[in-house]
Parts: C-alpha cells; sequence; structure tokens
C-alpha cells in the first residue's frame, strides 16, 4: 500500500483545490497517467502518479482544498492484494486522516461541511451546500439550474464544479469577478516566490551580445521547405541552445535545497510564458537537449497553448530544473531575470534586432541581426567565470546551428 | 472576396488569439505588433489561422512585408488571386 500526496506544483504553492478524481478505487494506473484535477492560482493542473498500482481508495472529495503533502488516496502496489477490511466511505477516511494529519481545521471544515449540508438538508430549505453555493456564486452559475446527487437530490460542490463544462482556470475565470479573483491570486503567488528569491538567493547578472545572422539563415533556409504550420520560431533554436550548453554547466542546472545544492541530470527548460490580461506561468519542456527542432517546437507550440487555456500537467509546473525567457521580438533589449526557486539559474533573451558588429575575421563593420543574452545565476552556486564561460559558449553554439 | 470582407476575416482571426481585440480601434495604417500585443507565437498562429481560412501559402520570406492591416490587405488579395 502507499499514498497518493498531493505534490507541490510549484515554489510558490502551498495548497491546492481537488477538482475532480480522473480514477476511481479499483482502476489500475501507470506512473505518469493524469489521476486528479486540481486547482493551483496559476492553473488547472493534471496531476500524475509516480508509481504503477491500483487505487484503494479515493480520501478526499472534488471541492475539497488542502495543503501540499496532504494524503489524496491510497493505492496497491502491484501484485499487493486488497486488505480484507472494507474501504471506508469517504468521511469515515476523511475523518481517520484528520486524526493522523490533522490538516488546518478550515480544510477539514470546507470538506465535511459539503456532506453534512447535504444530510441535514431539511425539506422546503434550498437544497444546497454552502460551499455549492459559494462557488456558484464564484463561478456566475445560476444555482437552481444545477442538477444535484447528493441525498434528496441536493446539489453539493462536486456538482456544481461539475456543472461548469470544462473545469479548467479557463473556463472558472469565465465570470469578470472570478478573473478578477484570479487575477489577484496569481498575483500573491508571484510575490510570494519572487520575494523568496530576492530574499534567500544571491544573483549576480551577465551579459552578452550574440552574432544571429548564422542561425537566422540556417533557420531561413529550413523554414522555406516547411509549410506553415511545420515552420520553426527562433525561440525554440534559441531554446535548444541552452538546453545543450547547460550539459556542459552542471552548476547552472538544478536545484538549491536544505543549504546544499542537487545538480539536475536531465534539462527541463521551465519557459516564461505572459498571460494575456497579466501574469506568468513558467512551466516546463522536457529533455530539452535531446529532442529534435521540429519536436521541440511542436511541444513549444503545445505548451503556450494549455498554458494559456489553463491545462498544464504536474511534472511540468514542478520539475524544471532552470528557466528561459525571451522577451521576444517585441521586447526590450535585454532582460535581467529573477530566479525562480529552488532553481540556480535563469537565462534571458531581449529582442532579436539589426545591430552593427564587428566581423571578427575581416574587422569590417557590418549591420547583423543579434540578440543580448543574459545570465541571472545563484552565487551560492556558481561564480561569474563559470557563467561568463557559459554564456561564451552559446555563443558559439550558436554560430553553427547546423550542428545541433 | 473585396478588402472589408477580406478585414473583417483578418479581425476575426487576430480575435480567436487575442480576445481583447476591438476591430474598430485598429488603425489599418500603422503596425499591427505596436497595437496588438502579439508575440512570435501568436503572430505565427495569427498567419497559419490566415492560411488556413482564406487557402493561401504565404512564405516566411514574404512575413517581413506583412506590417500593417492594409499591408495584409493587399498581400492576401495578391495570393488570392494567383
Amino acid at each position: 500500500m502507499f499514498e497518493f500526496k498531493l505534490p507541490s506544483l510549484g515554489a510558490d504553492m502551498d495548497e491546492g483545490k481537488l477538482l475532480e478524481w480522473h480514477v476511481k478505487p479499483g482502476d489500475k494506473v501507470k506512473k505518469g497517467q493524469v489521476v486528479a484535477v486540481v486547482d493551483t492560482s496559476k492553473a488547472a493542473v493534471d496531476v500524475e502518479i509516480w508509481q504503477d498500482g491500483t487505487v484503494f481508495e479515493l480520501l478526499v472529495e472534488p471541492g475539497t482544498r488542502l495543503p501540499v503533502g496532504s494524503v489524496m488516496a491510497t493505492l496497491l502496489e502491484d501484485g499487493e492484494s486488497a486488505p480484507a477490511r472494507k474501504p471506508v466511505t469517504l468521511q469515515g477516511a476523511r475523518k481517520g486522516e484528520a486524526r493522523r494529519k490533522a490538516p488546518p481545521p478550515e480544510v477539514a471544515a470546507e470538506a465535511v461541511g459539503v456532506r453534512q449540508a447535504a444530510e441535514l438538508a431539511p425539506p422546503g430549505r434550498p437544497r444546497v451546500s454552502p460551499a455549492a453555493r459559494k462557488r456558484a456564486d464564484e463561478l456566475g452559475r445560476d444555482i437552481a439550474r444545477i442538477a444535484g446527487s447528493g441525498p434528496g437530490g441536493v446539489v453539493t460542490l462536486a456538482d456544481v464544479e461539475r456543472a461548469v463544462v470544462v473545469p479548467t482556470a479557463a473556463a472558472a475565470a469565465a465570470t469578470p469577478a472570478a478573473a478578477a479573483t484570479r487575477q489577484a491570486e496569481m498575483r500573491r503567488t508571484i510575490a510570494a516566490a519572487m520575494s523568496r528569491s530576492k530574499r534567500e538567493i544571491p544573483h549576480y547578472y551577465l551579459f552578452e551580445t550574440i552574432p544571429l545572422a548564422r542561425a537566422s539563415e540556417w533557420l531561413a533556409g529550413v523554414n522555406a521547405d516547411r509549410p506553415i504550420t511545420e515552420r520553426i520560431l527562433m525561440a525554440a533554436l534559441l531554446l535548444k541552445a541552452v538546453a545543450i550548453t547547460l550539459k556542459g554547466f552542471p552548476a547552472l542546472n538544478g536545484f538549491y535545497r536544505n543549504e546544499r545544492f542537487e545538480p539536475a541530470d536531465a534539462v527541463h527548460a521551465g519557459v516564461a510564458i505572459s498571460l494575456r490580461g497579466g501574469g506568468l506561468v513558467a512551466p516546463a519542456l522536457h529533455d530539452v537537449d535531446s529532442k529534435t527542432l521540429p519536436v521541440l517546437m511542436h511541444e513549444l507550440s503545445d505548451l503556450v497553448r494549455r498554458t494559456r487555456a489553463g491545462s498544464l500537467r504536474s511534472s511540468e509546473m514542478s520539475d524544471p530544473t532552470i528557466t528561459v525567457t525571451n522577451l521576444g521580438e517585441q521586447g526590450v533589449e535585454a532582460v535581467m531575470g529573477v530566479i525562480y526557486p529552488p532553481q540556480v539559474a535563469l537565462v534571458g533573451f531581449g529582442r532579436v534586432a539589426s545591430r552593427p558588429v564587428v566581423d571578427e575575421v575581416s574587422g569590417e563593420l557590418r549591420v547583423l541581426p543579434a540578440v543580448t543574452a543574459s545570465l541571472a545565476a545563484d552565487h551560492r552556486v556558481s561564480d561569474g567565470h563559470r557563467g561568463a564561460l557559459f554564456l561564451g559558449a552559446l555563443r558559439e553554439l550558436l554560430q553553427h546551428p547546423e550542428d545541433f | 472576396m473585396n478588402d472589408t470582407e477580406l478585414l473583417a476575416v483578418l479581425i476575426e482571426t487576430l480575435q480567436s488569439i487575442a480576445p481583447e481585440v476591438e476591430g474598430s480601434e485598429l488603425r489599418q495604417d500603422r503596425p499591427l505588433r505596436q497595437q496588438v500585443d502579439l508575440d512570435s507565437m501568436d503572430w505565427l498562429n495569427f498567419l497559419i489561422g490566415l492560411s488556413e481560412r482564406l487557402k493561401v501559402s504565404i512564405p516566411e520570406a514574404d512575413y517581413r512585408r506583412l506590417v500593417t492591416l492594409a499591408d495584409l490587405v493587399a498581400y492576401l488579395q495578391g495570393r488570392m488571386t494567383c
């Protein structure tokens, strides 16, 4: 038997709300399978299981807000048989859970509140739990139009959540009031993470102007033969270049936790994606160094689309080993980034623009496309010398895009 | 398709990417990306949307000519008739 706990989906998350289960007791699950959808202030996240097994009990009902680390379900390992005792009901399990783990009172109160209201609603009273009514108000839903599945047709929180066509962050932000609430929550979580970064991480910053004439020409040649739906953006090329270069600089890729640095084996690049209407999310593209450019471009496009729709997977939220921010074609010259803890570095790119560049071979002054790359890194883990070598290696790699 | 109809298609495609856009507030003779916040991924998706709806191909080499809405209308009219 093993426990499925609510994972931390980023340094700025201390609680989440279960929106729905994708599994039920008895279901076999595979490592990496999405088993639940959890709402954080940034997105509705598809939470994956990290071990094969069979679902034994679900301990939390949809609509429950719970702290990171709370046990959400128990599972049987492969080959393990179910214990003789009958699985307890959701509520019984939750009470037992409250004794063992003692979650904050308001968490237990909200979770139990749904069931109690449902069971106790006397005839003639509005058949709706207080939590469900509150949620319906937030969503701008008319409670009378929602079918109840509780005892006696009581409308529960779960019914309200189900009544929302797609239970994603984007859908939850469907009304102006809900969107404003979500905006405020996202602002708070960004504030918490960035304040922690500036409080704890001694940043140092380096800048380097990187000529992109060769990379631009090479990319134009590649794209000339491709239909518009398969064209590759400079952003994908820059991401891959960062990931390949990082393999030689482990001190910039990983996590600083418990007073020590834990280098990461893989390069999972957190891609900073701005949301329309404000806010920022930096979910991971996995194993960027080993993917081909067309695959990377496809995944980047998909990640941007899903981030803006508010639909991300838990591994994307929790495991970036470095962040890359690209201020894009309309952006400014350079960015001095704020590291996302517990990561130890952030690579930034400004606008790709024509700049006067001295040709190193001929000594002539030429006008060429170039970009200013920046590195913000954690001085507890690396020094400026290493950081400078990294930006130099990145510049060299980008002069040979055909080697990617 | 006349220019007015084509412009309506442009605005609709744009709104599928940037829902906050009000067509009546856009100046046709000013750079579009100075008026609407479109990153390189948004811009690519905008052009993909146009090429699919209008059944035209838009070579990457032509991107630099597509700055204003007026540029887009003139360019796409030319692509649709050839």
